[in-house]
């Protein structure tokens, strides 16, 4: 009966199948030709708007990334601060990573670093000049991590528990962070403008060591070890394995004898953690203040970018790389030019999007309805 | 499980160790600001013309008349030194925060050879970028630090406002003088009003310079005080007007940014002298008079010393004698001969035959005031360090540009903490 119907409904013009795997070669050129196809959008669009010339844009993004030698500043290595920028996002789509291979959909990432970064501010100023300045690092990092770890672990408890709705719980945690940092910098301030300023301005306690000259070069250290860190972790080790199970089927692992509810707590703890550790490095490594806004938004970048790359930590490299870099270089670009800042955002979002597009052409496959043969 | 009981454990042990490691070092001498090494500004390099790229920092857009006050003197100088457009970099609403630091950053990026930004809070960040690019000049308004922070490239700026406030107070208190003489309300009932931002020595400096303009004219005015505890909001600002009109008020002037005030005192017929704007238009019954900054002659000096190759001063308080104090045209409201009287108190101010801040013209607890230590040298910790009375007269502005006046003087009911 059912059969029948199918058959005598009009066929669609398009309809969508699942592929089977591409080979990388294909998956490669169908990025490539995605990116070309951003490329000639975002010119078409900035000639539309803006009436530049879209090779000098592009051009002048190109320098706000690698940067230039200019006369006022002589050579100007902007890169590092580019990789910086990117080893950041990285180490936060680092985090969020083993939470959402287990599908526990944590997007507390953002309220998670936030506590760390508070942590870490706290920790420079109250024990700031009271001990040696190794001794308050060790000790305000691994506060940082901690309180990372328990502000994400209060929502997994309740998930493990009671199974409460884990989105609007972490969700819900960013706001409780930048309200705790709001109140805490009314406490702290003394001028009456709700701004701590730079923290230990005049001491730089509590500062990580600066390398090569620059202050963030010990965070993208750091970020090369959890990068390597997190691909043996889910690759290699039984914790890993555990992660995925759970990830595909909680009754499977039940079946095989996994604790489910210890591996969602430990794992979220992981994530929260690093996350923690992030907040450290923005904090005590790079920016030395704390504003509530502090992360920007990386917390739910680092979604994307874990969801990009498939959850492979090493592919979460270029995608961030390429996310970072794209936004620094129109936010360059655009200053540079003159032209209104949203026209880098609508940029950014031309790619990404026909990164995403390029995802869906790699899945799926689009077949168009055969033309019949009348009569 | 068993990690997060090892990092806590590590954890508590540490901070067991912070508590015996204190030593307690930081209590160093409390010094005045003529024993600290001063900041020698750094010989910029000179600029051609052509080559010249000039950054703006403003904290909000041309819709705040603090920020327009800015927009329109960098525009100004620009033009009056032959500076195109494409030369010139403004980066407007950009908090006071780590933002300002990257932003500066990428005015350099973008070969701006010097950078002027407008707020308070914008201070440590520009001080920050100021040490990453010791080529660049970083001139900053309003801070306090460009005298004694020893960074070559970062200056400060402000203007000795104090004096237009007291100009302004004159126009005021020749109203009340008017409003007395045809019999509106007695000597002893002549009280005014003052709108302020926050209880900040700029604020505190401003209403009393102007409240002591007032009283060379009238001797029994008295003066309130309220906080809205924000630059800019209006209905903050409309109500606190409101509530010291109620008060008694006759005459209402204020310190902050929008025209709440002003078209408070228009809706209840109470003259009105503003600040940083010419408020004609708001209050065209009442509006009498309003003193501003003119950043003008300073931004020509900065860009100047870019393009000619010499210094900036470290810290730079621009006079009225150059114009970058400013009053607005008296309205029709004004009181007859109040341009004569203000004319008369300019000349006396320009030649230092009159002080603003003598220490004659005002008493603090009933006494006179003969020695007060002042928080000049800005580090942070809100300590006075300097003494400001010398001469007979606070020594307003002369040790550093921004503010640092802030006792409460008999005459000025301010609210109780």
């Amino acid at each position: 009966m059912a059969e029948i119907k199918v058959k005598s409904a009009k066929e669609p013009l398009i309809h969508i199948t699942k592929r089977d795997d591409m080979s990388f070669s294909k998956s490669a050129l169908v990025h490539l030709i995605g990116i070309v196809v951003a490329v000639i959008l975002s010119a078409l669009l900035i000639v539309a708007v803006t009436g530049q010339n879209p090779l000098e844009l592009f051009k002048a993004m190109y320098e706000g990334v690698i940067g230039t030698s200019a006369a006022n500043i002589g050579i100007n290595k902007k890169y590092t601060e580019s990789i910086h920028i990117a080893a950041i996002l990285l180490c936060i789509s680092l985090a969020v990573t083993p939470a959402f291979k287990m599908k526990f959909w944590n997007i507390g990432a953002e309220g998670q670093v936030l506590m760390g970064c508070l942590t870490s501010a706290f920790c420079m100023l109250e024990f700031g000049g009271r001990m040696d300045n190794t001794a308050l690092l060790i000790l305000t990092v691994l506060l940082s991590i901690l309180v990372g770890a328990v502000w994400a672990v209060i929502p997994a408890i309740c998930k493990a528990y009671w199974n409460t709705n884990e989105t609007l719980f972490t969700l819900m945690m960013n706001y409780v962070a930048m309200t705790l940092v709001s109140y805490f910098i009314m406490v702290k301030d003394r001028s009456g403008r709700s701004d701590l300023g730079i923290l230990n301005e005049r001491t730089g306690y509590g500062y990580l060591p600066e390398l090569f000259g620059r202050s963030y070069i010990f965070n993208i250290l750091i970020v090369v070890g959890m990068v390597v860190f997190m691909f043996i972790y889910l690759k290699y080790s039984k914790q890993g394995y555990e992660i995925s199970v759970v990830g595909e089927s909680e009754n499977t692992a039940r079946y095989i004898g996994i604790n489910v509810k210890k591996v969602i707590i430990r794992t979220v703890a992981i994530s929260g953690a690093i996350c923690g550790l992030v907040g450290f490095m923005i904090v005590a490594g790079d920016k030395h203040s704390l504003k509530p806004d502090i992360v920007g938004g990386q917390g739910f970048t680092a979604i994307m970018v874990s969801w990009m790359s498939k959850f492979n930590p090493i592919v979460m490299i270029p995608v961030s790389m390429l996310i970072v870099f794209l936004s620094v270089g129109s936010k360059f670009a655009t200053s540079a030019f003159k032209v209104d800042n949203s026209i880098g955002d609508i940029l950014t979002a031309i790619v990404i999007f026909s990164i995403i597009a390029c995802e869906f052409f790699t899945r799926y496959k689009i077949n168009f309805r055969k033309a019949k043969k009348e009569g | 499980m068993k990690k997060l009981l090892a990092i806590l454990l590590a954890v508590a042990m540490l901070v067991c160790f912070a508590g015996c490691g204190e030593n307690g070092g930081d209590a160093a001498k409390v010094q005045s600001i003529d024993e600290v090494t001063l900041t020698t500004p750094s010989q910029i390099e000179k600029v051609a013309k052509e080559d010249l790229k000039v950054g703006f920092i403003f904290l909000h857009d041309a819709n705040s008349t603090y920020d327009k006050n800015f927009i329109d003197a960098a525009n100004a100088a620009c033009e009056a030194l032959g500076i195109g457009q494409d030369q010139v970099i403004m980066k407007t609403g950009i908090p006071e925060g780590e933002e300002c630091y990257t932003t500066a950053k990428e005015l350099v990026t973008a070969g701006c050879q010097v950078i002027f930004a407008d707020s308070f809070g914008h201070e440590p960040y520009m001080i920050k970028a100021a040490k990453e690019f010791p080529k660049v000049q970083f001139c900053h308004a309003t801070g306090t630090r460009g005298k004694i922070e020893g960074v070559g490239n970062y200056h400060t700026a402000f203007a000795e406002i104090y004096k237009g406030r007291y100009l302004a107070g004159i126009a005021a208190g020749m109203k009340l003088n008017e409003l007395i003489d045809a019999g509106k309300f007695t000597k002893e009932e002549a009280k005014i009003g003052y709108v302020g931002a926050f209880p900040y020595a700029e604020v505190i400096s401003g209403y009393t310079s102007f409240y002591l303009g007032v009283k060379s004219v009238c001797p029994t005015v008295t003066m309130e005080v309220q906080y809205t505890q924000s630059w800019f909001d209006i209905e903050k600002e409309n109500t606190a007007a409101k509530a010291l009109i109620a008060n008694g008020c006759k005459l209402i002037s204020q310190h902050a940014d929008s025209s709440g005030a002003p078209s408070a005192c228009e809706a209840a017929g109470i003259p009105n002298v503003a600040y940083n704007v010419d408020t004609s238009n708001i209050g065209p019954n009442t509006a009498i008079i309003s003193s501003k900054i003119s950043w003008v002659p300073y931004m020509t000096m900065m860009i100047k010393a870019v393009l000619e190759g010499t210094t900036i001063p470290a810290d730079y308080c621009a006079t009225l004698k150059e114009d970058a104090v400013q009053l607005t045209a008296l309205t029709k409201n004004a009181a007859p001969g109040t341009q004569a009287a203000i004319d008369a108190a300019k000349a006396k101010l320009d030649n230092d035959e009159l002080k603003v801040f003598d220490t004659k013209t005002f008493t603090v607890g009933g006494k006179e005031l003969t020695t007060y230590l002042a928080d000049v040298v800005d580090l942070g910790d809100f300590a006075p360090d300097t003494e400001a009375i010398v001469d007979g007269r606070f020594i307003e502005s002369e040790k550093r540009s921004a503010p640092y006046f802030n006792v409460i003087i008999d005459g000025i009911t301010v609210p109780a903490e």
